[in-house]
């Protein structure tokens, strides 16, 4: 520390001007020494441990006269087989793939994604396989695949073809040609109307102001590019759901800082909090862009109500930054709070819109994940403009888009479907809430989404992250079940846990339960 | 060390001048090492002591951004939290609107090359035989309508059973419906590596395994440029070039496109010197090269790649120790005489180190399936192919189109039917395309696959530069109402040059699309 301490002084200029400059001119006397001492041949290949650019002895410019002789040089020399395989070069090292994603490769999973890929190689099956996983932690909802599949089976030709059996030029062209990277026109329209029925029936949502992707996960990662450069970050309240670490981060460039909420405000964000965190990334030189909400939040299930969107639009005016805010739950809610969307405070008062957007998705509403539909709905032009371009990288094929614009355009199945999968929803959480509580475990008060936010504290050996990591791995192991960690979610509190109950059927929660009892039944005797 | 080299590197960045160089050279030597014990010492303590300097006369109240350590961060606590009292009180949240990230606002402000102006113009004002005959005639789009009618003729036969199953099982539903994994489902692959490999003429023979499926053969090489560069490094593009690789590759990962000139003299075929000449020069400017990004059949040329050549850049890739990656989108839509060969066929027979080749496919070609947005990413690199699966999670393609490709893919017999009747159309409708240019006394390079040709009008242009060949184009997109590719948006260094796609055309449009060019060119020659 003794050294560093100085040098830090002299890098941020406050060490005086006198030792400002001798430090520096020592090290440079030493660097010189050393470069002195070790110069490569300037002829000499490139070294592939020279990771800098600054230490290349190939980068600098030679002068023009140099380069030109090198140039003969090159030209000169014949380019026999021979020549390369006698360069050592090609002998020794394969050809390195970028460290951005080499890191991305080496990086260590978090056990959300390892206990999914447990699922996927011993899935659990009533009668195929009793013995295998249960799969709880992936939020996919399977209650109202029966009616899905009813409407396809009657439609699906219709739809895809757009009804146009005759073999007119146009029928196929419609899936077959270049669409516009950002969806068809009809199908913008299909989801904003879709969209005003769920999100309050005052709003009317603007097609103009949609950009369709392949999912919801481009379409966070699309506004993460746009909102925030490079060392930016957002503030995300915790616990949130473990992709974002995937989507915000891994190509943007871009940080998350986690803002921890607390069970004692049931996981509502504070803006105290928010506030915090905002001056402390600051303070460590990081330059806030946005903060990313999930409404209903994901996986506690709870909704923002109008007065903490209001408080969370002032802050975020205040502070200059953006607003996103997630929500592809907006029509899995079942419980008796109401759902406000961002967009209808927008719609409701004038403030400054620019800063707001909105991620919206296909996939948990009607429950077609594998159809890959995810909306950007944004009040900026210039985002939308952005994403329009960026969207090339993420567009959703057409036969897809042109059958939910049939499925859309069918109000009354929308209608219906929507209805009998809240019921649903409503009836499955209820009942493994009514599960979990007789072996004691308490859950979150839920009115949106798929998962139970479980507090399984009272089960873990030691208060810590090791110790929910050691009841995990019992849960996948030994009960054979896997679920979300809340440490996947970087929640601050240990010993909570997401069950995904909407991808079980309703005899499968006995099943779920009593292998759960039996961990916790050890885990109590134990402790 | 390394921190503190920005404060040199400026200077040594901006040669103007003579005066500047007698700076400048001395300051190399200085970075080299070469400058002597005494000089390289004292020129960076004089450079520090004017930088001290002026830290301390404009030393701004916020934190350096390096973040710095813990112990330094607490002890500067007291002093700095001034600021969220000043963020407060700050007037930036009243006024000023919420900023977007300057890379979206370069890419939001970027203007379109002229490939993408004259699509929109188009879109604007579609010529349609019968409804809008004065409207444009789009020849600048890629895209092939030739054989829309046995795709049409499939799917309307065999639509419901591919998507629903055959018995309607609770199985396909889950199939379509439910999470499938973001690099392509099995089936898919499996069904892929036959369509490639029948594509091929069965000469080569695909692994499933080595397949990565995304939304089009675009994201396909965005995901290449992640996983080869890291930003500020570099890949060599022979040219003329497809226009979409500019945003496909530097849009959002920060790879440079470092543009391999070729010349109509040796038909555009890439050469070794000039990609050699291109990789020392980049080096020079302290870019590293990490890759070769090559499209055999060649686009915006049609020509094929020699097997020879082929040979040639796999030696130049594992001399230079970089990558290649091999856009062989078109493999399907030869025509001509010379045999397309894969780069996985070379690999195949000879021992070459595979893990530095990466072939990136389609089916929007091929199989005329733009709209579907399927890709390919076939890679001998294990890592590549770790990474690039899970960076398909931002390109992934609806589980709908997946489950309706895999029984067109794996129903060998029409795809045979339609790639020779494909095939058989494109050649016939080239051949007339290509002779209604020749009489107007306009030659096209010599092609044997794609969906376009190159033509050359330097003839026309009123200058032989970049600037004439735009005149022609613009006359030719507002007068005559085509819209043709520029060979300047292809990055082409011949002047006047100019790619017409004719897939999107029927047989009696052609004669339409001559006559509109004749009078063009009868106003260039006369003017001229």
């Amino acid at each position: 520390m003794r050294v560093i301490v100085p040098l830090q002084g002299v890098v941020q200029g406050r060490g005086g001007l006198v030792l400002g400059s001798v430090i520096p001119c020592a090290l440079f006397y030493f660097l010189q020494l050393y470069l002195k001492r070790f110069r490569n041949d300037p002829d000499d290949p490139e070294q592939p441990t020279s990771s800098s650019p600054e230490a290349k002895p190939g980068s600098p410019l030679p002068s023009p006269s140099d380069s030109a002789g090198q140039l003969v040089d090159f030209s000169g020399l014949p380019r026999s087989f021979s020549r390369s395989l006698l360069s050592p070069r090609s002998a020794c090292g394969p050809a390195t793939i970028s460290s951005r994603v080499s890191s991305i490769v080496r990086s260590s999973e978090t056990p959300f994604y390892v206990g999914l890929k447990r699922v996927e190689e011993d899935p659990y099956d009533e009668m195929g396989n009793p013995n295998g996983v249960i799969q709880l932690g992936l939020a996919q909802n399977k209650l109202s695949m029966d009616l899905v599949k009813d409407w396809l089976a009657e439609n699906v030709k219709e739809a895809i073809m757009g009804g146009r059996t005759s073999g007119g030029d146009s029928s196929i062209g419609g899936i077959a040609n270049y669409q516009p990277f950002d969806g068809l026109m009809q199908l913008k329209v299909a989801v904003a109307r879709f969209m005003s029925q769920f999100m309050g029936k005052e709003v009317s949502f603007n097609p103009l102001q949609i950009v369709l992707t392949a999912g919801a996960t481009p379409a966070i990662e699309i506004l993460s590019f746009c909102l925030a450069d490079s060392g930016n970050a957002f503030l995300v309240p915790t616990p949130y759901y473990p992709d974002f670490d995937r989507d915000v981060k891994w190509r943007t460039g871009a940080e998350i800082i986690p803002v921890p909420c607390r069970s004692a405000d049931n996981f509502n964000v504070s803006i105290t909090a928010l506030d915090r965190a905002f001056n402390q990334a600051r303070k460590r030189g990081v330059k806030v862009r946005g903060l990313i909400i999930s409404n209903p939040s994901n996986p506690v299930g709870n909704l923002i109500n109008r007065e903490t969107l209001y408080n969370l639009l002032d802050f975020a005016r205040e502070k200059n930054i953006h607003i996103v805010s997630n929500e592809i739950l907006a029509g899995s809610t079942y419980g008796s709070e109401e759902f406000v969307s961002l967009a209808e405070i927008m719609d409701l008062e004038d403030l400054d819109r620019d800063r707001v957007h909105v991620v919206y998705s296909l996939s948990e509403d009607l429950s077609l994940p594998g159809f890959r539909m995810g909306v950007i709905y944004s009040y900026n032009e210039n985002v939308l403009a952005a994403a329009k371009k960026l969207v090339r990288f993420s567009s959703v094929s057409a036969p897809a888009q042109n059958l939910l614009v049939s499925l859309l355009s069918d109000s009354e199945f929308v209608q219906k479907f929507v209805k009998l999968n809240r019921e649903r929803l409503q009836r499955m959480y209820v009942e493994f809430v009514v599960g979990l509580k007789q072996l004691g475990i308490e859950c979150t008060k839920s009115n949106g989404g798929f998962y139970c936010w479980a507090d399984m504290s009272g089960l873990i050996s030691s208060y810590g992250e090791k110790g929910e990591l050691e009841l995990w791995d019992k849960l996948m192991n030994v009960a054979k079940v896997n679920v979300i960690p809340g440490s996947s979610c970087h929640c601050i509190e240990p010993g909570w846990f997401g069950f995904c109950f909407a991808s079980l059927t309703e005899k499968d929660i006995p099943v779920v339960i009593d292998r759960i009892r039996r961990i916790s039944e050890t885990c109590k005797s134990s402790s | 060390m390394t921190r503190n080299h920005p404060s040199t590197r400026p200077e040594r960045r901006k040669p103007a001048g003579a005066t500047a160089m007698r700076l400048v050279v001395p300051l190399q030597g200085v970075v080299q090492g070469r400058g002597g014990l005494i000089l390289g010492s004292l020129i960076p303590c004089a450079l520090f002591y004017f930088l001290q300097f002026y830290m301390k006369r404009h030393r701004s109240p916020k934190p350096s951004s390096d973040p710095p350590s813990p112990s330094t961060s607490s002890s500067n606590l007291p002093e700095l939290t001034r600021t969220s009292s000043r963020s407060s009180l700050s007037t930036r949240g009243s006024f000023g609107p919420a900023r977007v990230s300057t890379r979206a606002s370069s890419i939001a402000k970027q203007t379109d090359s002229l490939y993408y102006v004259g699509l929109d113009k188009v879109k604007e004002d579609p010529y349609h035989r019968t409804d809008n005959p004065d409207g444009i005639i789009q020849l600048g789009l890629s895209e092939n309508s030739l054989c829309l009618d046995l795709i049409e003729k499939w799917v309307l036969e065999n639509l419901t059973d591919s998507i629903m199953g055959t018995n309607g099982g609770d199985l396909s539903i889950s199939g379509i419906a439910m999470y499938q994994p973001f690099d392509g489902m099995m089936e898919l692959k499996v069904a892929m590596a036959g369509f490639m490999s029948q594509v091929m003429g069965q000469r080569v023979s695909f692994d499933p395994s080595q397949i990565i499926l995304t939304a089009g053969a675009t994201p396909a090489v965005e995901i290449l440029s992640f996983c080869l560069a890291d930003h500020g490094n570099a890949f060599l593009v022979p040219t003329p070039y497809y226009p979409g690789f500019d945003r496909d590759v530097r849009l959002r990962t920060g790879v440079e496109l470092i543009p391999v000139h070729c010349r109509s003299s040796d038909n555009f075929i890439v050469s070794i010197s000039a990609l050699d000449q291109a990789f020392n020069q980049t080096r020079k400017r302290g870019l590293k090269v990490r890759g070769i990004l090559i499209s055999n059949p060649a686009n915006p040329v049609g020509n094929i790649l020699p097997r020879e050549t082929i040979y040639d850049l796999l030696d130049f890739a594992r001399e230079k120790n970089i990558h290649i990656i091999s856009d062989e989108i078109y493999g399907g839509c030869t025509y001509g005489s010379e045999e397309f060969i894969s780069m996985a066929e070379i690999l195949d027979s000879e021992d070459f180190d595979k893990s530095r080749v990466h072939i990136v496919y389609g089916l929007s070609k091929d199989l005329s399936l733009p709209g579907f947005r399927v890709g390919v990413i076939y890679s001998y690199n294990e890592s590549v192919l770790a990474a690039a699966k899970k960076l398909t999670r931002f390109s992934s393609i609806s589980a709908l189109t997946q489950r309706l490709l895999v029984p067109m893919l794996s129903d060998t017999k029409f795809i045979q039917e339609y790639i020779e009747t494909n095939r058989r159309r494109i050649k016939k409708l080239c051949n007339s395309f290509v002779a209604g240019l020749k009489q107007l006394g306009i030659k096209c390079a010599d092609s044997n696959a794609g969906l376009y040709c190159w033509a050359d009008m330097s003839e026309l242009i009123p200058s032989y530069s970049e600037k004439g060949e735009l005149e022609l184009w613009d006359k030719l997109l507002n007068i005559a109402k085509i819209n043709v590719t520029p060979g300047s948006a292809c990055h082409c260094i011949e002047p006047g040059w100019f790619r017409c796609c004719f897939t999107t055309l029927a047989q009696e449009d052609i004669p339409v699309v001559i006559e509109r060019i004749r009078r063009v060119a009868e106003t260039s020659k006369s003017s001229s």
